[in-house]
């Protein structure tokens, strides 16, 4: 199969040998869950437990405030200790429920099948997946039902699944793919059904044969459409996914409802299934947790909630001292400050510790013109240029580039051999320029 | 355990400024050692005067104009080796290093230091000798035997019988085509297949393959396309340069040199002599892609290759005086390069797209 495409990016060393071929492992239960009610883009749930409540696995702790935003269920079945503040992976603080767990996992949904959901009304399909508090889990956590249901005017005709998972290191999706290929055809359905989307391409990078191969034979009943695309970052961003398989690109501002698409990770496929089929709610999902520093690299499914202290001992600790330990992949991921009250969440695709050798920082240099970030960014514009005129404070000079079109890649500082600041400096642009506007 | 917090993205591409640099030294490295063996030891001094003087010259402008600068970066270096590579093999040592000095200091220092020059700060050292010194700059040396008295002479002066001569002279390829005003790549082949004559009448014939590997009068390091083509090689390999910029150069001197090169039109054997005879490949590769004071933007880089290769041939064809076009070539387009860049902005995903 010929493996497509988009133009930019860069081959970026994968460092996936040490999970991918590792089976998902279960966690056991940890004795407390910190589960934090902002874990999603939107308004953050709001408690509906409190303290010496008594609560069930799957069962709504936090209540969705608004259309964009998310329910947040128990991850066990126990005791409600504490309503606590947090950091989220993310850098934002919220309020999160603490719950000590009984060590019963008791359910508070029914569990039996449901497969037959051919026969479901839109509207209880959809309400099924609000209820269920499902959000994007390849880690921009976009409130499923949201995303699913276009403005009027819009029309879903394409769904893409996007299983290329481009991020080094990261193997949840790819572990997902092969251990679950069922479960996530199934999801996919309900989402073609729900949609009533024409057509389903499954994009994966051409680096995990062995899930093309399991998807391509089990898809051919569905009808869905396996497309092998190039190992290259950011493959999985979903406007190269896009531009790679349609040959089509999204308007720049724009979202992909508005060339009739919609983009879905594959571990949010399996949850709505889950949801579906299962009654089973998010409150679960597989993390990689992977990085020189871990002494035995793991996929494992586990807990929302879980403390990163809790899951770094279940991967035997660490075999060198971490100096970074960062929530979800290498190029877009986050840099944790500590590792007590720092928990997974719907979004966590991975938990990286790495030691001060192999997080050391470049040398910095001036900028040589060489070229390469412009050469390799995936979204066509002149990282170079933006940093420096976003340095002199040029913001209306920056907007005129396209600065707000940057997607926070990475690929353009990853590539540049003078070690420039440019998504830090990027960033900082851009809010200025949404400042700006809304003065 | 204490945790750094940094910026995403965490890791990086293991390529620095400094491997750069020393990549692309390492890429001359072939047509250095070419140029050695045919020029001989006073080649070899040249390269290391013009680098020992360009390391000092940024340590002391470094110092002085209070720049940050690194030694070990490799660009001090690159800047004396790509000096001497266009310097005659015969340059008196102190003319090699004002040379080196004047590349670092007028090229680089005062404009701010690395990454901020506007011209290629090598070519900007040799045309200010060419400028200062113009007939030291034109006094081209034959290429000796290997290993043998005259090739270990370091001034340049040959020794013949109980004589010694002074610096040896001979035209370099272009420059005899232009001074005998040949007219056609027939005419200039029969010539030099009977030989050039040096300044003490000593013949030289040379062939094709000659001028292929660099047995010819030239520079130190331009004379050996092979030896810079698989520096080149090397370079596009590892990223550091792309083809926008070499190859319109090369085809436009090449089609130039072709359809217009003689007298009458299309005149394949000029083709060969506008590619192999000067300092093309050099300049195409390893000057015209410096990429400091060249345009970033794909297209930018494509019209700056154009530019030069026109130029190079404009300048061969039609200046009086200059039989060879690179180096003003090279330095002219460098200043347009800020505006190149302004007027090429690539287009942004997903801005004014077909879609269909
Ligand atoms: S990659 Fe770095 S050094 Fe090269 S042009 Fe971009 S910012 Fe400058
Ligand atoms: S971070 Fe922004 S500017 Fe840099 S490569 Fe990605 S999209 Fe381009």
């Amino acid at each position: 199969m010929k493996s497509l495409s988009f133009t930019g990016g860069f081959h970026i060393e994968e460092y996936k040998g040490s999970t991918e071929h590792l089976a998902t492992e279960k966690m056991g239960l940890p004795s407390k869950v910190i589960i934090p009610l902002s874990q999603h883009i939107g308004a953050p749930a709001k408690p509906v437990v409190k303290k010496d409540d008594k609560v069930k696995t799957g069962q709504i702790i936090g209540q969705m405030q608004g259309y964009v935003s998310a329910n947040i269920h128990a991850s066990l079945s126990g005791t409600v200790i504490e309503i606590i503040s947090v950091l989220t992976p993310m850098g934002r603080k919220s309020s999160a429920v603490v719950i000590e767990s009984d060590g019963q996992d008791e359910k508070f949904y029914d569990a039996s099948e449901n497969q037959n959901y051919k026969d479901l009304k839109k509207e209880d399909i959809i309400k099924t997946i609000t209820d269920a508090g499902i959000v994007g889990m390849g880690g921009a956590t976009f409130p499923t039902h949201v995303k699913l249901v276009p403005p009027k005017g819009k029309e879903i005709k394409t769904i893409i699944i996007n299983g290329a998972e481009c991020e080094p290191f990261l193997t949840a999706d790819h572990r997902t793919m092969i251990e679950f290929p069922e479960e996530m055809l199934k999801g996919i359905d309900i989402i073609k059904q729900f949609t009533g989307a024409e057509k389903v391409y499954i994009g994966i990078e051409n680096n995990k044969p062995d899930a093309i191969n399991i998807l391509e034979e089990k898809s051919k009943a569905y009808k869905f459409e396996v497309v092998s695309l190039q190992a290259k970052y950011p493959q999985g961003a979903e406007k190269n996914l896009i531009a790679a398989i349609m040959k089509k690109e999204v308007p720049s501002g724009g979202l992909p409802l508005d060339v009739g698409v919609v983009v879905q990770n594959v571990g949010t496929a399996k949850a709505v299934y889950d949801a579906v089929c299962l009654n089973t709610p998010l409150y679960e999902r597989i993390v990689t947790v992977s990085g020189n520093s871990i002494h035995k690299p793991k996929n494992i499914i586990v807990r929302v909630g879980t403390e990163f202290s809790e899951i770094f001992k279940f991967c035997g600790d660490f075999s060198l001292e971490p100096a970074k330990i960062i929530s979800g992949g290498p190029m877009m991921g986050f840099s944790i400050p500590f590792i007590e009250n720092f928990s997974v969440t719907k979004g966590t695709s991975g938990i990286l510790a790495f030691s001060k050798e192999f997080s050391q920082e470049k040398e910095k240099y001036p900028c040589i013109k060489c070229a390469r970030c412009v050469d390799h960014c995936p979204m066509w514009l002149m990282p170079s240029k933006i940093e420096k005129l976003g340095n002199a404070g040029l913001f209306d000079e920056a907007e005129k580039i396209a600065a707000l079109d940057c997607v926070e890649c990475g690929t353009c500082a990853y590539v540049c051999p003078a070690s420039r600041p440019l998504v830090q400096m990027i960033r900082y642009t851009k809010s200025k320029i949404i400042d700006n506007k809304n003065r | 355990m204490k945790l750094n917090i940094t910026s995403s993205p965490h890791i990086h591409s293991p390529i620095t400024v400094k491997t750069v640099m020393w990549d692309v030294i390492l890429a001359l490295l072939p047509a250095g050692f070419v140029g050695i063996y045919f020029f001989g030891f006073k080649a070899l001094a040249v390269i290391l005067t013009c680098i020992i003087s360009a390391l000092v010259a940024e340590y002391v402008a470094g110092k002085v104009l209070k720049i940050e600068f690194c030694l070990l970066d490799g660009s001090a270096c690159l800047t004396g080796l790509l000096l001497a590579f266009c310097l005659p093999p015969a340059t008196p040592l102190w003319i090699a290093a004002i040379g080196s000095i004047v590349a670092i200091i007028i090229g680089k220092s005062v404009f701010g230091g690395l990454g901020k020059n506007v011209f290629n700060p090598a070519l900007i050292g040799r045309a200010f000798l060419l400028a200062s010194w113009p007939a030291f700059m034109t006094s081209w040396s034959p290429t000796v035997k290997f290993l043998s008295k005259d090739w270990f002479s370091l001034s340049g002066k040959i020794v013949k019988g109980k004589e010694i001569i002074d610096a040896v002279s001979m035209a370099t390829p272009l420059g005899y085509f232009k001074e005998q005003s040949l007219t056609s790549g027939a005419h200039f082949f029969a010539k030099v297949g009977q030989g050039l004559i040096d300044s003490t009448g000593q013949v030289h014939k040379m062939g094709l393959w000659d001028m292929i590997v660099g047995n010819i009068g030239g520079c130190i390091g331009e004379t050996s396309a092979v030896a810079l083509l698989i520096g080149a090689i090397f370079l596009l390999g590892r990223g550091h340069i792309t083809w926008h910029i070499p190859a319109p150069t090369i085809i436009t001197v090449a089609i130039l040199g072709y359809v217009f090169g003689s007298d009458k039109l299309f005149d394949p054997q000029m083709m060969f002599i506008h590619l192999f005879c000067g300092g093309l490949f050099l300049g195409a590769f390893f000057m015209a892609t410096d990429m400091v004071t060249t345009p970033i933007t794909p297209l930018g880089r494509i019209i700056f290759g154009f530019g030069c290769g026109f130029l190079i041939f404009m300048i061969r064809k039609f200046s009086g005086s200059y039989p060879e076009g690179v180096c003003y070539a090279i330095l002219i387009m460098n200043a347009f390069t800020p505006l190149i860049d302004r007027f090429t902005s690539p287009r942004v995903f997903g801005k004014g797209a077909a879609n269909g």
